[in-house]
């Protein structure tokens, strides 16, 4: 079975459509780029999929592990495996980032029916993974994305997938904002959460980050729906002739 | 947008109508005639035995307060209170004071233990679990609609010469310390709910420490207003002497009623030389039903007097209960380098009205204060600070530092700041920094894409909110407090 399968998906916003009958098919343990021109509705779908409100399905189906995705809370969807790295993270002034990833594993957990896990086990886990990140410690007590630079909040947001082990990670734009050696750091910590249950949907503008994570299947969205789907070629493609190809109607 | 719509009604669904302590006690209960006369005056006094002196104060009062009008500026919205419609003193009938719990009407000793008093002392010597099961020693004076019901640990308290008891027994064992002290923070014609308190005050806790003593455990006082038409005037004194130290925490919950129960306390503290006086509140007090009706109007006047230099008095509140909450703790900064300090959450859902804040009366030379106030409104409700920060014109050297923060959930509650600063030396150097922010629909999501259910998320945003103030409270208490909290904005109880 297919972790993810979107059909006919349509999608509204304040009436105006952005999605227009988006066709995907995901694999486990595949990485996808999803690339496309701006307002072509990349984000849209990323949003659409964690379940953020204001967002209406007009027709069409997704199905996660074979279950109606969209008939689920953004909390169930994350139980479930669903993770969405933001492409603008959020701050939550006075509460630590440990704090935060404690009490949203454990709730993950506790939803799951699995035990939860303590204070000293979760600490150890969250030493191994942002010492491999680059993440110091200190920034761990403070509060979630405080003060934190760009590049931190993307590191932040993998930090954060690594410990919460999801079975499908969508990135939304993750290397907006982003210089090259703090692309490399990020890329190397989703190539190193690569695995056979795994995939990762990885939405980006431009090709350069596809160099550091290299995808198995490329799309191009553009108007609403997938247009184009193969191999890396197409990321070089686009990087030579842009978009301007799919932005024109079909006669 | 559907997801806050749904916060929103979580938190609206709150405890507004299961509210966890409404219930009654059916005990019979000795009344004086409702209304308000010279006589209901002196029928108090004399049930109380109490010394002439105390009955001509009160009655001084009295003629005062009938000549004063209702104060009408706050930005807080009540029907007219009928005061001749109110029973003003109830006691549960007993024969002679009670020697040992045993005495005391079981009823009453369940009603306790429904609302989690550890009276028995036996269970307050193992005390109130901490969250890493640490036992702590809390001395508790129960109060139970106007008559002290029981005090623990006098014994120990004894040992270190520290008086704590009701009032009431306070006129009769150490009536001139009562009379040196009561009256000279909150005078008795300070304002309209304070001169009536003066008149009528029913009970209360008294506390002495005397000087170089470090009170050796935190002292309690749990309130209760039980019978119909009994409004609660009670009447607390705080005296800590010279270099000791005292923390006191006041704790309160009533049973649900339909009519409104007026709530007008007097609470005064003074703290002499190099003395300390903290002071908790976590106040939790019947709210009104899901229309508005009904609920404790808690009408509180408190202040401290930082007599001697060097003194320090701390307000710490946690409000998330009444109908309406109108209070300002304050602190008189008499004595050079003495220090006042407010910390305070309030929280108001449903249709509750808040006004409340402090007033720092910088008097002495160098002295310094520091106001925390974090309001988080929700539902229908109306939350407004209020603050005063002055500095007399000899007050040299005055520091204030303030912070009020407002949290709003939903669309259809208020967050309003008054803040008045007065400075009239060139010296004073008052900082005040305010924001009012709401809990965005973008920080729930986010919250929620890593796991956290809606009503997770906005406990977790909260604590966030609130956590500066609420690590003022003393440990035992804010386990407890944490949990009101989420009671007051989950929508469900435990």
């Amino acid at each position: 079975m297919p972790l993810l399968e979107i059909k006919d998906l349509h999608v509204e916003v304040d009436g105006k459509k952005i999605l227009n009958g988006l066709d995907l098919l995901v694999e486990e343990g595949s990485v996808h780029a999803i690339m496309g021109p701006n307002g072509s509705g990349k984000s849209t779908l990323a949003h659409v999929l964690a379940g953020k409100p204001g967002y209406e399905v007009t027709q069409g189906q997704v199905l996660f592990r074979g279950e109606d995705l969209l008939a689920l809370r953004p909390d169930e969807r994350a139980a479930r495996g669903v993770f969405l790295a933001f492409q603008y993270p959020l701050e939550i002034p006075g509460v630590a980032t440990f704090t935060f990833l404690q009490t949203a594993l454990n709730a993950q957990r506790k939803y799951r029916g699995e035990p939860e896990l303590l204070a000293p086990a979760f600490l150890k886990r969250v030493r191994e993974v942002a010492g491999k990140l680059g993440i110091p410690e200190d920034m761990v007590r403070r509060p979630v994305n405080v003060g934190f630079s760009g590049g931190e909040k993307k590191r932040n947001e993998v930090m954060q997938m690594a410990l919460l082990e999801p079975r499908l990670c969508v990135l939304d734009e993750t290397d907006s904002g982003l210089d090259i050696d703090a692309l490399k750091i990020v890329a190397e910590g989703v190539n190193r959460l690569k695995t056979a249950e795994r995939s990762f949907i990885v939405i980006t503008h431009y090709q350069r980050l596809l160099n550091y994570i290299v995808p198995d299947v490329v799309h191009v969205l553009a108007r609403g729906r997938i247009l184009r789907t193969g191999g890396k070629e197409i990321a070089l493609e686009l990087e030579a002739q842009g978009y301007a190809a799919y932005q024109e109607e079909p006669v | 947008m559907p997801a806050v719509q749904e916060t929103v009604e979580s938190v609206r669904r709150i405890d507004v109508d299961q509210y966890k302590y409404g219930f009654e006690t059916l005990v019979e209960s000795d009344k004086a005639p409702k209304g308000l006369s010279e006589d209901t005056i002196r029928f108090i006094s004399g049930r109380k035995n109490e010394p002439e002196w105390m009955l001509a104060w009160r009655l001084e009062a009295y003629r005062r307060w009938v000549t004063m009008h209702e104060p009408t500026w706050a930005r807080v919205d009540y029907g007219p209170i009928d005061y001749q419609d109110i029973y003003y003193y109830a006691a549960p009938k007993k024969k002679d004071g009670p020697k040992s719990l045993e005495e005391i009407d079981p009823e009453i000793l369940k009603t306790y233990e429904k609302l989690g008093i550890p009276l028995r002392e036996r269970e307050a010597l193992l005390g109130i679990e901490g969250t890493d099961g640490a036992r702590s020693r809390v001395a508790v004076d129960a109060v139970f609609d106007s008559v002290s019901v029981a005090t623990t640990f006098k014994e120990e308290l004894a040992k270190a010469g520290v008086l704590f008891m009701p009032i009431s027994e306070a006129l009769q064992k150490h009536p001139d310390l009562v009379r040196k002290y009561l009256g000279t923070v909150v005078p008795i014609t300070d304002n309209f709910f304070a001169t009536l308190n003066s008149a009528v005050f029913s009970d209360g806790s008294f506390v002495y420490v005397p000087p170089g003593v470090r009170c050796p455990m935190e002292l309690s006082t749990y309130f209760r207003i039980n019978e119909r038409n009994t409004g609660q005037f009670e009447r607390t004194l705080i005296i800590a002497d010279k270099g000791s130290y005292v923390s006191y925490l006041e704790g309160c919950t009533a049973p649900m009623r339909d009519e409104n129960q007026l709530h007008a306390a007097v609470v005064e503290l003074v703290a002499l030389d190099d003395a300390e006086i903290k002071y908790s509140t976590i106040q939790n007090w019947y709210p009104g039903d899901q229309n508005g009706r009904g609920g404790v109007y808690n009408f509180v006047t408190k202040r401290g007097d930082c007599r001697g230099p060097r003194s320090k008095i701390s307000w710490t509140q946690l409000e998330t209960g009444s109908a309406i909450t109108w209070k300002y703790p304050s602190c008189i900064l008499r004595g050079d380098h003495s220090r006042g300090e407010f910390y305070s959450i309030a929280i108001s859902n449903g249709h509750q009205q808040v006004d409340s804040g402090t007033k720092m009366l910088h008097l002495g030379k160098h002295t310094t204060s520091r106001i925390i106030s974090k309001g988080i409104s929700a539902g229908r409700s109306n939350n407004t600070y209020r603050g005063l920060v002055s500095a007399h014109r000899r007050a040299t050297g005055a520091r204030n530092f303030t912070n009020c923060d407002s949290l709003l959930i939903g669309d259809h509650c208020g967050a309003h700041t008054v803040p008045y600063i007065e400075a009239k030396n060139s010296s004073a150097l008052f900082e005040h920094e305010a924001t009012t922010s709401k809990i965005s629909e973008e920080t729930l999501f986010y919250c929620m894409q890593r796991g956290l259910s809606a009503e997770e998320a906005v406990a977790l945003v909260v604590n966030g909110f609130v956590k500066d103030v609420l690590q003022q409270l003393p440990m035992e208490f804010a386990v407890e407090g944490r949990k009101l909290i989420s009671i007051s904005l989950e929508g469900s109880v435990g």
